[in-house]
């Protein structure tokens, strides 16, 4: 009996049978368990390499994104942020605060019947733009809201 | 240390409302303490599920305010589903709750 060469032919077998299941979506990795978090866009310092980051590069201004927040914010460590995408097909809403020492703070996917729509606190260190960035059938839709802090969040 | 998590999901007409509240410090890693800066520990991944199906998958970083509060709306659940709400963060550590649609 030729060992090694089983001990090859059944690795082959094993990787083979892994490649097919997953192919075929048996094994579905639990996402949230794998850790999928995009760094190099949440350690971007600045927008512009955030928004490349998450592969929204040129977003379309859109006028069907609502951002619901207070101009003035009297607390940045806890600034309400509610948005409602009224792109139909909208699968995706991220918000950046452009002037956080890292401006991504978070994206959202949405499926299965979930609407467009998060709220969120946040932080903010100064008065900045927040952008929304809502992709719809592969494009991506941008819209901003300023908001003026009086003491701010990081740091405290 | 994961602290307690309460999630609440209520139909308002043709939405259903989900909100959940996790116990999280949140640290951006430019907080001092003591004249020493605390590291950063945060929140970075969360997941909603409805009957176990996922719905929003949401990637965070460390300017979500501490403790965080978040609003998901899904259409189409009905009263006893199953809401399923989980957080990963950045030491590993992870905490879960659940709630029927009301």
């Amino acid at each position: 009996m030729d060992e090694a060469r089983r001990v090859v032919l059944r690795g082959a077998g094993a990787t083979g049978m892994f490649a097919a299941a997953l192919a075929a979506g048996l094994l579905k990795p639990e996402r949230a368990l794998a850790a999928s978090w995009n760094k190099a866009a949440f350690d971007a310092k600045s927008t512009i390499d955030a928004l490349q980051g998450i592969g929204a590069a040129n977003p379309q201004k859109s006028e069907d994104i609502v951002i619901d927040a207070p101009q003035i914010a009297e607390n940045g460590a806890v600034v309400p942020v509610e948005i409602t995408s009224k792109i139909p097909g909208t699968t995706a809403i991220a918000v950046l605060i452009e002037k956080n020492p890292q401006p991504l703070a978070g994206q959202f996917q949405f499926m299965n019947g979930a609407l467009p729509y998060v709220k969120v606190n946040v932080k903010m260190g100064e008065s900045s733009l927040v952008r929304v960035i809502a992709t719809a059938g592969g494009k991506h839709y941008t819209a901003t809201k300023d908001i003026k802090v009086t003491a701010g969040g990081c740091g405290g | 240390m994961a602290g307690p998590m309460k999630a609440r999901a209520k139909m308002h007409g043709d939405y259903t409302d989900i909100r959940v509240l996790m116990s999280h410090p949140m640290e951006t890693g430019l907080r001092k303490s003591g004249g020493k800066a605390v590291p950063k520990h945060f929140i970075q991944n969360l997941t909603v599920k409805l009957n176990g199906k996922t719905v929003v998958e949401g990637e965070i970083s460390q300017a979500v305010s501490r403790n965080p509060v978040f609003s998901f709306r899904v259409g189409g659940a009905k009263k006893g589903d199953k809401v399923e709400i989980s957080w990963l963060d950045s030491k590993g550590d992870t905490n879960k709750t659940e709630t029927a649609v009301a």
